[in-house]
């Protein structure tokens, strides 16, 4: 089988260079240097292309060096086989299979360099290959800030070991040492002649040599890094300036549908009398369809409703519009979001569930010179990518091909598979380019929306969401309540420390009667905190879920940062002590934090605790870094205010310091962000920095104006404004990012920049005011100014 | 009804309902789907084209109206601006998902053919496109990267 341990693409033969190509073959089958002839019929398989095909060829054509299957199968991360990974066509063309999803993380970019480095590639000649979902690449869930992290080692594998064969072949082809052959950018080099010989030549010799093993295999010495580290041109970016790209709401199958769903407000709710007579009389409309009622627990089901089926998009908006439809009240008909949040702020007063505890905090708290407390209150996020939910399905007898913007292309064939009762065999999931996605296409449900109408129309259909679709019918960020207190000694050093969560569980989603959060989520900046103080204790509390609660960019993170970097700027304020000195020494000494010491039940982002300790060093180091790249200290303009935050989350060190400006009425502007990353090993810092920009400004969007109500059940805001995301006016003028220079393993970045920023803006907003915002959105979507008491409007 | 539309310079014939906003004519009838929709309202931005040069939001713009306009859109939009454009955002890898890059580019090289020497208020009067990516501070250092090359 280790034929197909590089691909030899269908059509080759048809690439440019086929002269050269056919050149060096007729040389390698003169010469006969294998004793074989005849054996160039191989396999055609073009590894994660999108209809994979298994190579049918006769064993006995490579009885040359067969040495069996792949050793590589279960190598760190999974199988590092590398013509699963990398194919090189006879014009050198290497063809890299990428099995993440496309997101704007520039993961195609970044997965390459990886390989290619390895590889010893003609970055030039490099192009990208999307990977259907399916197992045999492993996790493919392209969530979690993971991608780099979980396939590191694996793809460097992959290229060293292909990099190897290529070599090997060339030996052989010059009847020479393997150790006297060089890998230089896409050739291999005789370093006695000086003679090359190009990978396009050499890949089918090669295919026919064994796969080394592990243990054969040696990687490249980091300080020959050419790709790893650098900041090698983005492999999307050319595409995109020029709307090139398919992105999940620009496929196109022949003779495809549209379909356009009105779905009941409520979760759960039903549908109930349907009058769709004006609807088929809207010009276009072909059809509407009835879509089933789903049951609880949520899951990834579609939500119901009616769909219309129409000739293109703008028609099936219109069908919709033109619908009457009934809905019927479900058990979620009297959630109101406002009365929920006091019940919240309520829950989070009385002492909850133990998840971390060291020392005596109630001691702690009675022994303290003085105490402190302060409770915050974040509300429900959408994730709003850019690029609306879209997905299109075509089935084919009793096989069904589905395209669209997914996180997860293994998962989204699982639960079609279940859904649909069709065996995943029969299933075939192409991710495409994502429009953004920060969690909510992690949710197939606009794929199982796709098949069951592509099944009952007859032909293929793609659904799109609209944004009223998207801001109504999301699975949102969890809303939350926290209280936090801390007893303080006589020189301000908190002594004691009680961090008290509340919010309704992802796990709602997914299962029936959950009411109390996951370790998981907790370990998510609350059982992780790093404070130093002799008693510390962590309580979540109890809430029920009703909507679907489901992740958003480094989910709970987002309102454990708040609250808890918030609290550090008020200890500190209540210490009269400078917030960066104070939150220093909140940390305390160079140690590594260990929560399950302490009863904590923590996951460490499925990091072990040996390659990716929590260490406090490093979260000091990135205070230092960014305050010293902010000029902390330095004397600021009146109304000007710095604040700073720090949290570790996907393994990750980010300290951020906002600089704004806040006029006695409560205009605000932010004139600067100088954000310090510690990431560990990092594949290209040019990626690093613009997700800590967008991590930043995703997390500043949603503290100033980001909100989700909901009123009988019903989600009450439905599109920009009412949704509203800061604009380019809004953001930092100047915004300055440190990736620190580290050889530890990598970490993920495409969270860890969001969930600093609320609590360095209202860090910096109280440094600017005296007024202390614990409630978010601070402005909100209709709002122009920040909400100062009035005692602060002239401080 | 068939109309005729002037797209990037070619005579498109087009045989929508009447009313169908120009986006959904472009993405569904005539396949160029560099041009997104992001909200349908006007709000984000996504679908921005050019009309006779002006950055307009095709979402709410109906194409029937479009018979003696010359329409642009990211497949066709060239020119010293769009180029100077293009070339500052592959430079500085401005775009991250890229879906809104298409409206914030045409809003840039609108912006540059009438302005070649913009400010940061003329930026901000000019680009409010939405980025949920927040690429803002790339699309700022970009334009005045490309207003130098004009």
């Amino acid at each position: 089988m280790f034929l197909r341990e590089i691909g030899v693409v269908p059509g080759a033969a048809d690439a440019a260079p086929v002269g050269q190509e056919r050149a060096a073959l007729t040389n390698l089958s003169r010469r006969n240097m294998l004793g074989v002839s005849g054996v160039f019929v191989l396999g055609l398989t073009l590894a994660g292309c999108n209809t994979y095909v298994e190579p049918e060829v006769d064993a006995d054509a490579f009885d040359v060096g067969d040495s069996g299957p792949s050793p590589l199968t279960e190598v760190a991360g999974g199988d590092a086989t590398p013509g699963m990974w990398i194919a090189i066509e006879g014009d050198g063309t290497v063809k890299i299979t990428c099995h993440r999803s496309e997101m704007g993380q520039q993961v195609w970019t970044s997965m390459a360099q990886i390989v290619a480095d390895e590889l010893e590639a003609d970055w030039d000649t490099v192009q990208i290959v999307q990977a259907e979902g399916h197992e045999r690449y492993g996790d493919q869930n392209t969530d979690g800030s993971r991608s780099v992290r979980y396939n590191f080692h694996r793809l460097r594998t992959a290229g060293a070991a292909m990099r190897m064969m290529l070599t090997d072949a060339a030996a052989l082809y010059w009847e020479v040492e393997a150790a006297d052959c060089t890998a230089e950018p896409g050739l291999i080099r005789n370093n006695e002649t000086g003679e090359t010989l190009s990978y396009g030549n050499l890949a089918e010799l090669a295919a026919k040599l064994p796969v080394p093993a592990e243990d054969a295999i040696k990687l490249k010495d980091p300080e020959d890094w050419r790709f790893i580290g650098q900041e090698v041109p983005s492999l999307t970016i050319p595409m995109i300036t020029r709307g090139e790209g398919e992105f999940g709401i620009d496929v196109d199958v022949p003779d495809m549908v549209y379909a356009v769903i009105a779905r009941p407000p409520q979760v759960f709710g039903r549908t109930g009398t349907v009058d769709d007579a004006a609807a088929l009389e809207v010009p276009g409309v072909l059809q509407t369809v009835r879509l089933p009622d789903p049951k609880p627990p949520a899951l990834f089901q579609p939500m119901g409703g009616v769909a219309v089926i129409a000739k293109d998009t703008w028609a099936a908006i219109q069908g919709r519009n033109a619908l009457k439809l009934g809905w019927r009240d479900g058990p979620n008909a009297a959630y109101d979001s406002e009365s929920y949040g006091k019940a919240l702020k309520e829950t989070s007063r009385r002492k909850g569930t133990v998840r971390r505890s060291r020392g005596d905090v109630n001691a702690g708290m009675e022994a303290a010179a003085q105490t402190v407390s302060a409770e915050y209150y974040a509300p429900h996020l959408t994730q709003s990518p850019m690029e609306p939910p879209s997905g299109t399905a075509r089935w084919t007898d009793d096989t069904l091909e589905c395209w669209g913007c997914v996180q997860d292309p293994q998962e989204t064939r699982n639960v079609l598979s279940q859904v649909l009762g069709v065996d995943k065999e029969k299933i075939t999931v192409k991710p495409t380019w994502l429009g953004g996605a920060f969690g909510r296409k992690s949710k197939p449900d606009f794929m199982i929306e796709a098949a069951l109408l592509a099944k009952e129309v007859g032909k293929p259909v793609k659904v799109t969401w609209t944004r009223e679709d998207d801001v109504r019918h999301g699975f949102y960020h969890a809303v939350s309540a926290q209280r936090l207190e801390a007893g303080l000694d006589d020189s301000g050093q908190c002594t004691s420390y009680l961090h008290r969560t509340t919010f309704p569980s992802i796990s709602s989603t997914f299962a029936n009667g959950v009411t109390s959060p996951s370790a998981g989520e907790l370990g998510l900046g609350a059982t992780d905190v790093p404070f130093n103080a002799a008693n510390l204790q962590v309580e979540s509390g109890e809430a029920k879920g009703h909507v679907r609660t489901g992740w958003l960019r480094s989910v709970c993170n987002v309102f454990h940062a708040f609250a808890v970097q918030s609290f550090a700027g008020e200890m500190a304020a209540a210490a009269g002590r400078d917030q960066k000195d104070y939150l220093l020494e909140l940390i305390g000494e160079d140690r590594i934090i260990d929560p399950t010491a302490e009863g904590a039940e923590y996951g460490n982002y499925g990091g072990s605790a040996e390659e990716y300790p929590i260490e406090t060093a490093r979260l000091k180091a990135v205070v230092e870094k960014a305050a010293d790249m902010a000029n902390w200290g330095r004397q600021l303009p009146d109304r000007h205010g710095l604040g700073i935050a720090v949290h570790r989350s996907f393994l990750a060190y980010v300290a951020t310091v906002v600089e704004v400006k806040v006029s006695p009425e409560g205009d605000l502007t932010i004139p600067g962000v100088w954000l310090a990353v510690d990431a560990g090993t990092v594949i290209n810092p040019r990626h690093v920095r613009a997700q800590m920009e967008g991590g930043t400004i995703y997390g500043l969007s949603n503290a100033l104006y980001g909100e989700i109500t909901a009123k009988n059940g019903a989600i009450v805001q439905d599109n920009f404004p009412s949704w509203r995301l800061m604009k380019m006016a809004e953001a930092p003028r100047n915004f300055e990012v440190e990736v620190i220079r580290s050889d530890k393993p990598p970490a993920g970045v495409g969270e860890p920049g969001t969930p600093p920023a609320a609590p360095a803006l209202a860090n910096a907003i109280f440094a600017a005011t005296g007024a202390r915002l614990r409630t978010l959105p601070m402005i909100g979507a209709n709002g122009t100014r920040l909400p100062l008491p009035a005692e602060t409007a002239t401080a | 009804m068939a109309i005729t539309l002037n797209i990037n310079g070619k005579d498109e014939t087009i045989d929508a309902a009447p009313g169908t906003p120009l986006l959904w004519v472009l993405r569904d009838h005539l396949k160029k789907t560099g041009t997104k929709f992001g909200c349908g309202v006007a709000q984000c931005g996504a679908c921005t084209v050019h009309i006779d040069g002006a950055p307009t939001r095709s979402c709410v713009l109906p194409h029937d109206a479009l018979e003696d306009a010359k329409i642009t859109t990211i497949e066709g939009v060239d020119g010293r601006a769009a180029d100077a454009i293009r070339d500052a955002w592959i430079e500085d890898n401005v775009p991250q998902c890229g879906y809104c890059q298409s409206g914030q580019i045409m809003a840039a090289s609108a912006l540059l053919a009438e302005n070649s020497n913009p400010s940061d208020e003329d930026i901000d009067a000019a680009m409010t496109n939405l980025c949920r990516c927040a690429t803002y501070m790339s699309i700022r250092r970009a334009i005045k990267k490309a207003a130098t090359k004009v």
